[in-house]
């Protein structure tokens, strides 16, 4: 490897020597990359004319406050995953890898990988936990409609974590032919780094559109946390500016009891899916079953630089109940009509809180997703 | 000398026989048991697996035999005492532990408590050699002897390494891809001169081996011995006794032997 792949003490490539190749594979094919205006030619045409970026930039008219939302809720696919499966699609298409697989919870990052599959022609694989695929029947239907083939996984709990214990499991014996395209800024080195640099795009937008509007900086920017890719991606840019960064990451049923997703809030380091970060699980290293009324957060690890911002105390992070997100998604609705995300609702829900203790401040809130994924589910949750 | 050392210098030019089992599955009184049948059934070396919940390098008989043994509360702690048990019967078989970063990062101890518990070597199944030196100098601090492993993919650099840091033996894999039983395993005779090349400890095939065709195969490229794991695990889920299976798979190291005599 030529990177290091160190967040601090957090992240490394802890995965079977047989992958290692891979991962060197896939350094040397992204820092190439990196260097050649071509790829980023290619990559910023599609970003444009494909997936709509750059994305608009709203200051709320009738939230308390002073919100800006950053709404990748508009960008092609309906969230901020598209930036990057772009990315890892074109470098793939690089390396000469004709089958894509992927992991996916609710199935946004299953739909993002199948758009890409679709659009440079790749066979396309998804791991999708079983409970998943049953409470996810619509975005199972819209990635077969785009080519993909989805695989239910029926071991462990059957969710996010096993699907990409799956997806590990698979690329093990195909990476000479398939890409992992891994759905966020967790996993062994080079992913938590490559897919900051593919989410950068947010915070870069971000920062230029609300020194155009505003005049100045945001005094506080703040994202939802599961994996953290779309956090990640709104702070890069923001990181040696005097901004706090705020991570909010899923509270579920409350943080005193066990069904919740606060990794970086009530887990302690540990290594997991190819990354020494923080995670949740048992004094015998046993990794727990997560708790989120949004299935985009719900998973027990988190992505290696989040903890080391945590421990460097350059983020802050906090917690969000599933019950402040459905409020916040409601008035959202009601105030802006806008329907995001539940993902996004956690942050959203976050700033609320702010803008009451200071309607001054200038509160950048990444909108991350929209919610038509989960207006069957509000509806049941509201009735 | 290590209890592996002397194992493979009493073996001289047969192979080592080495079989797998997951600790605890289905239950701690079971697999205390089944210890005792690979002895009986001529296993020269035990390695056992500590259940995690997330077995990324297992296929579906292992990971379904780490969910038993979780299902049935089982303990790292719990592991050990297995272990201790096997080592106050048998004080000469080596035992080596398979398992995942994780569980020997979290559980407070570890490596000191599964030395104690006369666990002679350790190999950690997503702790490749560009991430081994603090584990392995940890490992040697404790008196644990370290396993790496080496895949026919694995560049010279690496190979290197693998051979450097591993005491016990060398894990070679037979193919790309997990642990399972599934054909197709490719016992690579470069890999093993590689790593003689290298000065590597013993070479020890793993994954894949089912019959006594496979065991044959992998002594013909040129290794020490051999590991049986998903066809134990697999064949023990289903209820039958493991003893044959064993034998006959044990026979087929004697047959390089048998043909030097000849």
């Amino acid at each position: 490897m030529r990177l290091n792949g160190r967040f601090g003490r957090f992240g490394g490539c802890f995965v079977p020597e047989i992958l290692v190749p891979a991962l060197e594979q896939l350094e040397a094919a992204f820092l190439a990359a990196q260097e050649d205006a071509e790829f980023a030619a290619e990559l910023n045409n599609l970003l444009a004319n494909y997936a709509g970026r750059p994305t608009p930039l709203t200051r709320c008219r009738n939230l308390p406050g002073n919100i800006y939302l950053k709404r990748e809720d508009l960008l092609h696919g309906g969230a901020h995953k598209t930036n990057q499966v772009l990315g890892q699609g074109l470098l793939a298409k690089r390396m000469g890898k004709p089958r894509l697989i992927a992991e996916t919870g609710a199935g946004q990052h299953g739909v993002a990988t199948a758009i890409v599959g679709a659009l440079l022609g790749f066979e396309t694989v998804i791991y999708m936990g079983a409970e998943d695929v049953e409470r996810q029947k619509l975005n199972v239907f819209r990635m077969q409609l785009m080519g993909a083939k989805v695989v239910p996984v029926e071991s462990g709990g059957r969710t996010l974590k096993d699907a990409i214990n799956e997806a590990l499991r698979d690329w093990s014996a195909s990476f000479e032919t398939t890409h992992y395209l891994l759905g966020t800024a967790a996993g062994p080195h080079p992913f938590p780094t490559m897919v900051r640099e593919f989410q950068r795009v947010i915070g870069r937008e971000a920062r230029a559109q609300i020194l155009e509007q505003l005049g100045r900086l945001p005094d506080v920017a703040i994202a939802c946390v599961g994996g953290g890719s779309n956090a990640i991606g709104l702070f890069a840019d923001f990181l040696d500016d005097d901004v706090r960064l705020i991570g909010v990451e899923p509270a579920g049923k409350g943080l005193d009891g066990p069904e919740h997703g606060a990794t970086l809030l009530r887990g302690r380091p540990g290594i997991l899916h190819g990354a020494e970060t923080y995670l949740l699980h048992d004094e015998d290293g046993q990794v727990a079953d997560t708790w989120s009324v949004s299935a985009g957060l719900d998973y027990p690890a988190v992505g290696p630089e989040h903890a080391h911002l945590k421990e460097s105390g350059r983020a802050e992070y906090f917690g969000c109940t599933d019950t402040d997100a459905l409020e916040a998604f409601k008035k959202l609705a009601e105030s802006e009509g806008i329907l995001c995300a539940f993902e996004s609702a956690h942050a959203l829900a976050h700033a609320l809180k702010l803008a009451k203790e200071d309607p001054d401040a200038a509160i950048l809130v990444g909108l991350s997703g929209r919610g038509d994924k989960d207006v069957a589910q509000a509806r049941a949750l509201l009735a | 000398m290590s209890r592996y050392a002397a194992m493979f210098e009493r073996l001289g030019e047969e192979g080592a026989f080495g079989a797998f089992v997951m600790l605890g599955d289905p239950d701690l009184h079971a697999s205390a048991a089944v210890l005792e049948v690979l002895v009986d059934g001529g296993a020269d070396m035990i390695e056992v697996g500590i259940p995690f919940s997330d077995p990324v390098a297992d296929g579906p008989v292992i990971q379904a035999a780490a969910s038993r043994a979780l299902a049935a509360g089982v303990r790292v702690s719990d592991c050990f005492d297995l272990i201790a048990g096997f080592r106050a019967r048998h004080p000469q078989v080596p035992v080596g532990i398979l398992t995942y970063a994780n569980i020997v990062r979290a559980r407070a101890g570890f490596m000191r408590d599964a030395a104690e518990a006369g666990a002679d070597s350790l190999l950690i199944a997503d702790v490749p050699t560009l991430e081994a030196e603090p584990f392995v100098r940890e490992m040697e601090q404790a008196g644990l002897e370290p396993v790496l492993i080496a895949a026919p993919n694995t560049p010279d650099a690496a190979l290197g390494q693998v051979a450097k840091l591993s005491k016990a033996y060398t894990y070679c894999v037979s193919r790309a891809g997990i642990t399972g039983t599934h054909e197709g395993g490719r016992f690579d005779s470069r890999l093993v001169e590689r790593l003689c090349g290298l000065d590597a400890p013993p070479q020890v095939f793993g994954f894949g081996i089912s019959k006594p065709e496979h065991v044959r195969a992998a002594l013909a490229a040129g290794a020490k011995g051999v590991i049986c794991g998903s066809a134990i695990v697999e064949s023990l889920a289903l209820g039958e006794d493991v003893t044959q299976l064993v034998r006959s798979l044990k026979g087929a190291t004697r047959e390089r032997l048998a043909a030097a005599m000849d």
